[in-house]
C-alpha cells in the first residue's frame, strides 16, 4: 500500500509542474497572440556577424 | 531571347501595382511613384530588401512624403502621456494601431525596426490585432520620430489618444483569468476522479481505511481552490444580482455549487464517505468552458469605434501668416484650417480658399466626392482630395453638424449585456427551487427525522442547480456567433443574437447600405457620342487618378485609345488634352463653359435638373456635348430581400439624401412602407427613439457616422461594410457587404437559435422535475444525484451545439 502512497506523491509533483507550466505560459501572455508566432518563426534567422568571427578565432 | 515589356506589364517592385505612364527606374527595378521608392531606398539602404522575398506584392503604396509637421502634436507632454504604455529612466514602450498590416513581410519588417534606427530596443507585431508594440529608447528617439519612421516605411500608425482600447484591454485580461481558471479546474478535475476511481468501480470497500482516508483529504485539497477561485464569479455575480434585488441564473448556480461543496465536507469529514467533489469540479469546468466558449471576439474588429477614432488628431492651423500644429479639441470658432490632400476636415468650416472636392464615404456612404466652391459650408467627416485648401471654423468640433450627435444620451447609457429569456426564466426556477428544498426539509423535520431533511434539502439544491440551464445559452449562442461569423455577419458578443431575434421592425438607411458604393452607374446625359468621340474620352480620362475620372474610364467599354497630347490636369477644375487636334475638355461646368456660353443653352434644361448632383461636363473642339453623372446602383438581390423581410417586419428608410430617387425606391418598397428623405443624423436617432416609444424593437442597418446615432439607439444596430477590417461606426454587428442579401437568412436563424435554446430548457426543466421528484422524497442516493447531474449537463451542450449546426446547414449556412 505505501508503494501507492509513493506513486500518488510522484504523479502529483509531474502534474503540479504542468500546471505550472500552463500557469506560467498563460501569464507570460502566449494565449494572446495565437496566430503571429506561426509566421515569425518561419523567417529565415539574421546572419550575426559576431558569432561567425568568433568562430574564425 | 530578350524580354519584350509591355507597357502595362510593368509591375512596381514595391507595391506591386501597375505602373501607369510615369514610372521610375532605379536599380533594374521599376517603381510606380516617388513614395514607393523612397521606401525601397529606405530599406535597400538597411538591407532589408528580404522584405520583398517574403510575400510578393508585399509592400505599402505611400500617397505622399510623410509631413513632419502632420505628428508635431506628438511632442505635447499631455498626449505623450495618453499615447506611451510605460515609460522609465531609459526605455519607452507603446502600442500603435496600423491598419496597413497585412501580410508575413509586414511582420518581417516591423520587427526589425531596430536596424532602421539604433534607438528602438524591441517592436513586436500582432498580426490579427494589426498592432505593432515598440520599445524604445527616448533619448535616442522621440515618440514623434517613432511615428515618422514608421510612416516613412508606408506604415503610418493609427493614433488616438482619446481611445486607447482599455476596453479591449480589460476583455484581454477577463479572458487571461478565464484561461488561468479553466487550467486549475481541469488540473483538479483530473486528480479528483483520478483519486475517486476506486469509489467508481465500487472498490472502496477493499481500500483499507488509511488509504481511503488519505484519497478523501486529497480530495478535499483539490476542491479548494475550485470552489474559492475558479467559482468565485459566480459567487459575486450572485451577490451583485442580489444586492440590486435581481435574481440572475448565478444565485441558483451559487447555491448548488454551496451545497454540493457543505455536504461533501460534512461526509467526508465525519462519516469518512466519498462527497461529490467530482461533479463539484466537473461542474465549474464546464461553466467555464461555456464562457470560454461564449467570449469569442474577432481581434481584427472594432465594435466601439466613435467619430474620435476616424478624426484627425491634430491640425494645421494658420496664425499670422505661421502654420502651426495645434490637437484638434483646441480649434476655435474663427480659426483658418490648412487641409491638405487626403485630410479629413475636422469641424464645420467655410472654404476659404482653394476649391474642394469632398469625399463624404465614410460620413454618408457616398463614394462620389462632393465639389465645394468658395463660402461654402463644408461639414466635418468629409475627406479632401485635390490641392490644398484653407477653410475658417465656424462651430467646434464637438459642435459640429455630424459631431453633436454624440452629445446625446444614447452614447452614455451603457450597455448591459442582459440575457433577459435566461433571467426571466431563472427568476422562477429559484423561487421554485427554494420552495421545494425549504418544504422538503420541514416535511421530514415535521416528522422529527433531522438526517433525512438536512438530506432531503442539500439534494434539492444540488439536484437541480441549473447548470443545464446555465450553459444551454453560452454554448448555445456561441456557436451560432461562431457559424454566423464564418458567414461573414460579425456579431460584437453573443448577446446580439437575442437583440436580433427579438426585432420587429427593420429601418434602413440608404446610400452605401442597400447602394453599393464601389459599383457606380456612369450615365452620360446630352447629344449622344459615336464610338471615337468615347474612345477620345476614355484616352483623356486614362491619364487622370481623380475618381471621377477612373469611373468613366471604367464606364466605357471601348478597347482602343489614342495617343492624348498636351495633357493638362487643373486640380479641383478638370482635364483637357488634344486628340488629333481636337481639343477635349472634361471638368466642371466653370472649366467647360469658358467663353462658351452659347452651346450651353442648349443643354439648360438637364443641367439645371442635376443642379445639385456631381456632373462631368465634356466638351469636343469648343462644343459641348454633354455631362456624365454618377449615382449608385441597388445592390443585386435587394429586392428579394426586401420582400422576404417585408412579410415579418415593419420597414422603413432613412436618407440623408434627397428625395429624387424615391419613384426608384418604391420598386423595391411597397407604398405603406415608410420612406424619409432628408433626414440629420440627429433626425434619424430620434426616428428610432419614436419607434422605440412605440414598444417596436427596431434593427437598424447603415454605415457611415452620419447613422452611428440610430446604430447606438436602436435595439440592434448593424454596420455594413465593404471591407469589414476599414472603419465602421460603433454598432453590435458588422456585416460584409457581400454577404448583404443574406440578411433575412441570419436574422432567422438567431431566431432559430433563440428557439434551439427554449427547448433545451424544456428539456433541463424535465430532468431536473424528475431529480427533485425523487430528491424531495429523501430517498435519493446522492450518488445517482452526482451521476445525473453531469449527465444532464452535457447531453444539454450535445443537444444544443449539434441542433444549432444542424439548422444552420438547413439555411445553407454551413
Amino acid at each position: 500500500m505505501t508503494s501507492i502512497v509513493v506513486l500518488i506523491a510522484a504523479s502529483l509533483i509531474v502534474a503540479i509542474g504542468f500546471l505550472a507550466a500552463f500557469i506560467w505560459s498563460v501569464r507570460s501572455g502566449q494565449y494572446e497572440d495565437k496566430y503571429t508566432p506561426s509566421v515569425r518563426m518561419l523567417f529565415d534567422d539574421d546572419k550575426k556577424p559576431e558569432k561567425d568571427d568568433l568562430k574564425k578565432i | 531571347m530578350p524580354k519584350i515589356q509591355d507597357k502595362t506589364n510593368i509591375i512596381c517592385h514595391h507595391c506591386g501595382d501597375e505602373c501607369k505612364d510615369e514610372h521610375i527606374f532605379i536599380n533594374d527595378k521599376h517603381f510606380c511613384c516617388a513614395g514607393c521608392k523612397t521606401v525601397y531606398e529606405i530599406l535597400y539602404g538597411n538591407d532589408l530588401c528580404a522584405y520583398y522575398s517574403i510575400e510578393d506584392k508585399s509592400g505599402i503604396k505611400k500617397a505622399d512624403t510623410v509631413l513632419e509637421k502632420k505628428f508635431d502634436y506628438l511632442d505635447d507632454k499631455d498626449i505623450q502621456n495618453k499615447i506611451l504604455e510605460f515609460s522609465d529612466k531609459t526605455l519607452s514602450s507603446v502600442t500603435f494601431n496600423i491598419p496597413n498590416i497585412h501580410c508575413a513581410s509586414c511582420i518581417w519588417l516591423l520587427e526589425k525596426l531596430y536596424k532602421l534606427n539604433k534607438g528602438i530596443v524591441t517592436s513586436k507585431v500582432d498580426f490579427l490585432q494589426k498592432t505593432v508594440s515598440v520599445v524604445f529608447e527616448h533619448a535616442k528617439i522621440s515618440l514623434k520620430e517613432v511615428v515618422i519612421l514608421l510612416s516613412s516605411i508606408g506604415y503610418e500608425p493609427q493614433i488616438n489618444p482619446d481611445n486607447n482600447e482599455t476596453g479591449k484591454k480589460f476583455i484581454k485580461n477577463a479572458n487571461k483569468k478565464l484561461l488561468l481558471k479553466i487550467g486549475i479546474t481541469g488540473f483538479c478535475l483530473g486528480n479528483i476522479m483520478l483519486l475517486s476511481f476506486p469509489e467508481y468501480l465500487g472498490l472502496d470497500s477493499l481500500m483499507d481505511g488509511n488509504l481511503k482516508t488519505l484519497f478523501n483529504y486529497l480530495n478535499i485539497l483539490f476542491s479548494l481552490p475550485v470552489f474559492f477561485y475558479c467559482s468565485s464569479d459566480y459567487f459575486i455575480s450572485a451577490r451583485n444580482g442580489i444586492k440590486n434585488k435581481l435574481i440572475n441564473i448565478d444565485l441558483p448556480i451559487s447555491l448548488g455549487l454551496a451545497a454540493l461543496f457543505v455536504r461533501s465536507m460534512y461526509e467526508i469529514l465525519f462519516f469518512n464517505n466519498a462527497g461529490f467533489i467530482d461533479s463539484l469540479a466537473g461542474l465549474v469546468f464546464l461553466l467555464l468552458l461555456g464562457k470560454l466558449f461564449q467570449n469569442k471576439t474577432y481581434d481584427a474588429l472594432n465594435f466601439e469605434r466613435d467619430y474620435k477614432s476616424y478624426f484627425p488628431v491634430s491640425v494645421t492651423i494658420k496664425k499670422h501668416g505661421i502654420h502651426q500644429c495645434i490637437p484638434v479639441s483646441n480649434l476655435n470658432v474663427g480659426d483658418r484650417i490648412i487641409i491638405r490632400n487626403n485630410e479629413i476636415i475636422p469641424a464645420d468650416a467655410i472654404l476659404f480658399s482653394g476649391t474642394g472636392s469632398i469625399d463624404y464615404s465614410f460620413v454618408t456612404g457616398e463614394s462620389i466626392p462632393e465639389q465645394k466652391v468658395l463660402g461654402e459650408i463644408i461639414y466635418a467627416g468629409g475627406r479632401h482630395i485635390g490641392s490644398a485648401i484653407e477653410l475658417e471654423v465656424v462651430r467646434k468640433v464637438s459642435q459640429s453638424y455630424l459631431t453633436k450627435l454624440w452629445n446625446d444620451k444614447a452614447f452614455n447609457k451603457t450597455e448591459s449585456n442582459v440575457q433577459q429569456l435566461t433571467n426571466t426564466v431563472s427568476k422562477y426556477f429559484t423561487a421554485v427551487l427554494l420552495l421545494v428544498a425549504v418544504s422538503s426539509a420541514f416535511y421530514w423535520l415535521g416528522k422529527d427525522n433531522i438526517n433525512y431533511a438536512l438530506n432531503a434539502f442539500t439534494t434539492v439544491l444540488i439536484i437541480a442547480c441549473p447548470c443545464a440551464l446555465a450553459l444551454t445559452t453560452p454554448f448555445a449562442l456561441g456557436n451560432a456567433m461562431r457559424i454566423l461569423g464564418r458567414n461573414k455577419f460579425y456579431l460584437k458578443n453573443a448577446f446580439v443574437i437575442e437583440s436580433l431575434a427579438g426585432i420587429d421592425t427593420i429601418v434602413f438607411d440608404k446610400t452605401g447600405t442597400i447602394t453599393n458604393s464601389k459599383d457606380i452607374n456612369v450615365k452620360f446625359t446630352g447629344s449622344s457620342l459615336n464610338l471615337c468621340e468615347e474612345g477620345m474620352v476614355k484616352s483623356l480620362v486614362r491619364n487622370s487618378s481623380h475618381p471621377l475620372s477612373r469611373m468613366i474610364f471604367d464606364s466605357i467599354q471601348i478597347k482602343d485609345v489614342f495617343a492624348a497630347e498636351d495633357f493638362k490636369e487643373s486640380l479641383s477644375e478638370g482635364i483637357s488634352c488634344c486628340i488629333d487636334g481636337k481639343k477635349i475638355k472634361l471638368g466642371s461646368i466653370r472649366f467647360v463653359l469658358e467663353g462658351l456660353e452659347n452651346s450651353f443653352c442648349e443643354l439648360k434644361k438637364e443641367i439645371s435638373g442635376a443642379a445639385f448632383t456631381t456632373n462631368v461636363f465634356l466638351s469636343i473642339d469648343d462644343c459641348v456635348k454633354g455631362f456624365y453623372s454618377f449615382s449608385n446602383k441597388y445592390r443585386e438581390g435587394l429586392s428579394e430581400l426586401i420582400s422576404d423581410l417585408s412579410e415579418d417586419y415593419k420597414l422603413s428608410l432613412i436618407s440623408g439624401d434627397n428625395s429624387s430617387e424615391k419613384n426608384n425606391l418604391y420598386n423595391f418598397f411597397k407604398n405603406d412602407e415608410e420612406l424619409l428623405f432628408k433626414q440629420t443624423p440627429s433626425d434619424k436617432l430620434n426616428y428610432i427613439k419614436t419607434l422605440q416609444k412605440n414598444k417596436q424593437k427596431v434593427l437598424m442597418i447603415g454605415d457611415g457616422l452620419n447613422d452611428a446615432g440610430a446604430l447606438k439607439q436602436s435595439d440592434a444596430g448593424i454596420s455594413v461594410a465593404e471591407d469589414v477590417t476599414n472603419f465602421s461606426p460603433s454598432c453590435d454587428v458588422i456585416i460584409d457587404a457581400g454577404v448583404f442579401t443574406k440578411l433575412n437568412d441570419f436574422i432567422k436563424y438567431s431566431k432559430t437559435t433563440m428557439n434551439i435554446i427554449k427547448i433545451s430548457f424544456a428539456i433541463s426543466f424535465i430532468y431536473n422535475i424528475i431529480g427533485l421528484y425523487l430528491a424531495a422524497q429523501g430517498t435519493f442516493s446522492p450518488l445517482v444525484a452526482a451521476v445525473l447531474m453531469p449527465f444532464n449537463s452535457i447531453s444539454i451542450i450535445l443537444f444544443v451545439t449539434g441542433m444549432t449546426n444542424f439548422c444552420a446547414k438547413r439555411r445553407k449556412l454551413l
